[in-house]
Formats: C-alpha cells, sequence, structure tokens
C-alpha cells in the first residue's frame, strides 16, 4: 500500500518553522530525528492526565502508568519481532545498551586474550566499551576492514572470526550509510562459535526489522532517531543470554529481595531496570512505533531508497568533480545518510553556509574517528534524509552546497 | 540572523588561504597538539622560546577557515614578542572570545593592540565556532606553560 509522504511530512509541527524567512530544511536525522504530533501529544496527555510511577504503588493511576509503559515495551517487541516482550529493556540511550552488553555479558564471559571482532566503521559507543575491556583485561579486537566504495570487505571474515567469542557490528554505518548484510554476519558469527551483536541504531528506524530473521543475540537501539523523545533507548537480548548474566546496575525495582548480607535479581526485563525509568518517554516511543507501523517500515524503507537516488544524482549533476560521496554510491546498498567533501572546503564551513538557508547537517567525525581516518579526512559534512524528506530539501541543500563553493572560491 | 560577513572578514580568509607560519620546529622547540571534539579538528603548535622571548612559532595540523586563520594571526602576533606580552596578548584575545562580562572588565585594564586579530570579534556571534577560533590559542597557552616550566 503506498503512503502519502506529502501528508506524512505535516505530521511534523516543526517541519514548518520558518526562521528569517527560510523554512527548515532538517537532513540531521542520523543524528536525531524530529517528531511526529502523535508522539508529542501521547507524551502530554500522560504528563496532563495519567502521570503516576510504575510497578510501585497500587492505585488506579499507578495500575495505569504501569500498563501504558509495558503496552509501549510491548509495541517495541512486535516492531523488532521480538519473540518475547520480556527480552526488551528500556535503557538511557543506545550507548546504554552497548555499554549493559560489555559490562555484564562481557566481564562475565571474556578474559585476557580472548577475541572480539568489529568492524572499521563502527560508532565509537560500539568501540570505546571494548577498548575499556582491553585495557581492563586484556581482550583482543580484530576489525572487519572495509572496501574502497565503503562497503564492509568480508574476504577475511571467516580468518577474523576464528576463535572469536563476539562479533559486535552497525547494521548500517552512520558515516557512510552503508547497510551491512547482518543476517549473514550474524550467522558467521554462530558457525565460529560467536555471540553476534547487532548495533543497530542507523536501521531500525529506517526499514523492518525482525530479530528472529537475522539471528543477532543482542540489538541496541536508540529512541530519539526513530520520531521517539530523547532519553531512552532499547536493549533487546534473547531471553536466556539476559537470564544468564549478572545484572548492570543496582537499586530499586530490580530485586525480588535485599538482605542485609545479599540481594535477589527481579525476572526480566526489570533485572536491567533500576531506578525509576524514563517513563513519559517510553510512551512516547511507544506512540512512535505505532505512527512508524502506520506508515508502514516498507514504504519508509521505500521512500528513502528514492530519496537517496535522487539526492545523489542531484549532487553529482549539479556539483560534479567538486562533491565526493563517501560510500555505496548504488542506492540500494545503503539507506539516505550522505557523507561527503566539498572541494577542499573543511566541513564545519560548509555548515556555516548551509545554515544561511536553514539547512541543517552534520559537520564533523560523527563519532567515529578511525573511520575518519580510513578515509583521510577529519571531518565530512551529513545530509541524512527521513521519512518526512523530500525532493524540495535535496534541492534547497544543492542550492546552499553551491553557494558554499561560490563562497569560499578562490 | 548575524551575516556571514560579521564571520568571514577578508582578513580572516586572507589567513586562510596563505597562512603564515605554517610547518614545525625541531626539538628544544615544545610541541602541543589540540583536538576540538566537536569537528574533529587537530592542531600542533611549536614554540621555540629564548631569553624570555618567543623566538619562533610554527603550527601545523588541519582545520577550518576559523581555526586556521586564527591560528595563523596567533602565529603572526606572537612571534617575536616577549613572554609576558604574548601572556597578555592570550588573555585579551579569550577576553574577547567570551560571552561574560567578568573576564571582559579584568582583561580591559591591559590595554593590548589585537590588530588584525579584531576581525575574529564576529566569531562571538557564533558560539559554535568560538571554539575553533580559541583551539591554537589554547594550545599555545599549554606551549607557553611547557617551556617556561
Amino acid at each position: 500500500m503506498s503512503t502519502d509522504f506529502i501528508k506524512v511530512r505535516q505530521d511534523f509541527p516543526v517541519l514548518s518553522r520558518v526562521i528569517n524567512g527560510k523554512t527548515l530544511v532538517y537532513l540531521d536525522s542520523a543524528n536525531t530525528s524530529q517528531k511526529p504530533r502523535v508522539v508529542i501529544d501521547a507524551m502530554t496527555a500522560f504528563l496532563q492526565h495519567d502521570y503516576a510511577p510504575i510497578n510501585r504503588s497500587g492505585y488506579q493511576m499507578a495500575s495505569e502508568a504501569t500498563d501504558l509503559y509495558e503496552g509501549a515495551r510491548i509495541a517495541v517487541a512486535k516492531f523488532i519481532n521480538a519473540p518475547n516482550a520480556n527480552e526488551v529493556i528500556f535503557t538511557k540511550n543506545a550507548t546504554e545498551a552497548l555499554n549493559l552488553i560489555v559490562r555484564t555479558w562481557g566481564l562475565a564471559n571474556l578474559k585476557r586474550g580472548d577475541i572480539v571482532v568489529l568492524t572499521h566503521m563502527e560508532h565509537h559507543a560500539n568501540m570505546v566499551p571494548w577498548h575499556m575491556l582491553v585495557a581492563e583485561i586484556g581482550i583482543e579486537l580484530r576489525f572487519i576492514p572495509i572496501t574502497p566504495d565503503g562497503q564492509l570487505d568480508l574476504s577475511t571474515l571467516d580468518e577474523l572470526l576464528i576463535d572469536a567469542k563476539v562479533l559486535s557490528f552497525t547494521s548500517m554505518s552512520n558515516v557512510l550509510g552503508t547497510i551491512t548484510p547482518a543476517k549473514l554476519l550474524c550467522d558467521a558469527a554462530h558457525r565460529a562459535g560467536a555471540i553476534a551483536i547487532v548495533d543497530g541504531c542507523q536501521s531500525v528506524p529506517h526499514m523492518v526489522t525482525d530479530i528472529q530473521d537475522m539471528g543477532a543475540d543482542f540489538l541496541a537501539f536508540s529512541s530519539h532517531k526513530m520520531c521517539g523523545p530523547s532519553g531512552l533507548g532499547v536493549l533487546w537480548g534473547r531471553q536466556q543470554l539476559l537470564e544468564s548474566m549478572p545484572p548492570y546496575m543496582g537499586g530499586g525495582n530490580m530485586i525480588a529481595d535485599v538482605r542485609l548480607d545479599g540481594f535477589t535479581c527481579a525476572e526480566l526485563p526489570a533485572k536491567y531496570e533500576a531506578g525509576t525509568p524514563p517513563i513519559t518517554e517510553a510512551i512516547g516511543l511507544g506512540a512512535a512505533v505505532a505512527y512508524l507501523n502506520d506508515v508502514g517500515m516498507v514504504n519508509v524503507q521505500n521512500h528513502e531508497t528514492e530519496m537517496a537516488s535522487y539526492a545523489i544524482d542531484q549532487l553529482t549533476k549539479r556539483l560534479g568533480d567538486d562533491i565526493v560521496i563517501h560510500g555505496p554510491t548504488n542506492p540500494e546498498l545503503r539507506g539516505a545518510t550522505l557523507s561527503f567533501a566539498l572541494k577542499n572546503i573543511h566541513p564545519h564551513d560548509v555548515s556555516q553556509i548551509l545554515d544561511q538557508s536553514n539547512v541543517c547537517v552534520r559537520a564533523g567525525h560523527h563519532c567515529a574517528k578511525p573511520l575518519m581516518r580510513l578515509l583521510g579526512v577529519n571531518a565530512t559534512v551529513r545530509a541524512s534524509f527521513y521519512l518526512y524528506n523530500n525532493h524540495q530539501d535535496a534541492d534547497s541543500l544543492c542550492d546552499a552546497l553551491e553557494q558554499a563553493r561560490e563562497f569560499f572560491s578562490v | 540572523m548575524p551575516g556571514l560577513e560579521d564571520l568571514y572578514r577578508e582578513i580572516i580568509l586572507d589567513h586562510y588561504r596563505s597562512p603564515r607560519n605554517r610547518g614545525e620546529l625541531p626539538p628544544p622547540a615544545v610541541r602541543t597538539e589540540g583536538h576540538n571534539p566537536l569537528c574533529g579538528d587537530e592542531i600542533q603548535v611549536y614554540l621555540a622560546v629564548q631569553n624570555g622571548f618567543v623566538s619562533d612559532v610554527k603550527i601545523s595540523g588541519q582545520g577550518c577557515s576559523i581555526s586556521q586563520s586564527s591560528a595563523s594571526m596567533m602565529s603572526a602576533a606572537v612571534k617575536g614578542k616577549p613572554i609576558a606580552e604574548v601572556r597578555s596578548i592570550v588573555r585579551c584575545f579569550k577576553s574577547m572570545m567570551t560571552i561574560e562580562e567578568d573576564s571582559e572588565t579584568e582583561a580591559q585594564d591591559e590595554k593590548v593592540k589585537l590588530g588584525d586579530l579584531e576581525a575574529l570579534q564576529g566569531v562571538v556571534k557564533f558560539p559554535v565556532r568560538i571554539k575553533c577560533a580559541t583551539l591554537a590559542w589554547n594550545t599555545l597557552l599549554q606551549g607557553l606553560d611547557e617551556a617556561t616550566a
């Protein structure tokens, strides 16, 4: 069923904002997405009419709040086709979700000399926590290299996975937009006897996620990149793994019993949700998931493939040799996140000129400094599209880039 | 919204296109490195000190037009100056780059002529870029501390 993406755009109130006579051209959704009215309304309604603690008090309001919070968990579980809603853990953000895996499963199961395989295109959040284990217990890291067109080079995958305990990888690069073959990688990890951890921050908001088909053991993603509020991340893990791991943070809600000589953990998911969670935010994410389901994730992905195709086409046509787009040029192999260089103009200067036209992009290293070094740059300009962007946004980007090129022409 | 001409003054673009004092100095010159975590810019400042004077200074690294031109102007402003004067130029420049009132009044007594550097004043209207403009200066300060320790 086709979706009316003109109507989709109208669902996002902020996109009608005008600054200095120019409407907002928001191309920074890989960073954080804008919110549809239904999400804003759901959170406002909860705060105005229903706000109460969860899992604690016995009065009607508290019981209703608990049902709303747990309803959001069920919605998120269905969204990724998780077998069991208790496998969905709400965290502070995706970074905390990844750290949770490293600090619990990692510390309990890894020892000196054990091998963890990552890729050269990981976000710092899926690299630094492992570096910390290198420093603390002496694990060893290996990295899947990248081909010149920005895809994972899988020619040595089986060798890299020999004796590996973990393969942890992104399902879509936040810099290059590359969609990685997640199912193939999970299968390869399992054949080698390793667990598979997927950083889904960039893929979950933009395409259908079927965790059972993918075969991952853990999946981390963030609410704020998929039309939900910030302050909330999601960790999904296989029930048997989550049950076997030690707890992460200690405190209220995560215990079944506390005595002077110790404690007993609560069942999942409470075991990993110490303290009062972001209740309002979880309800916001529940609304975001319902919204994305209404639009249809297949439609979202098709829209973005078409956006990437149009944007790459226009950028190349209008800026020619002055623009170098990193990552795959085939729109089928990538999401609509485009990193590029404009002549030798520094990305920070490019984004400054774009800001004059109210075109919002990110300039910088995108929390992927090892990848930046590989590309031979210290920063890129990144324009990232989402379901609410249209051709006009891509045209405005090209207009503003032409102005930047002119401004800095020697 | 302040206009681009406030930020990208002609003299800034000139220093960006033809940076002064680019290069490196061998030891015993002090080498310090600065990073701007926001945009990934890196800068190295090489500082040679003799008889209480900054006898030579060189800049290397990569960065945006603001960070590079600021570094270039800085090198021109401090080269050959006594260390005490260099420190007061740094103080005055950094106070020009702050939005808070307190530090400004403190440094105003110093009466240092910033000259070309005043072209960078417009950066204050673009708070995100202040870190770009001060990167080289903070790195120079580290170098001064090391050279005079």
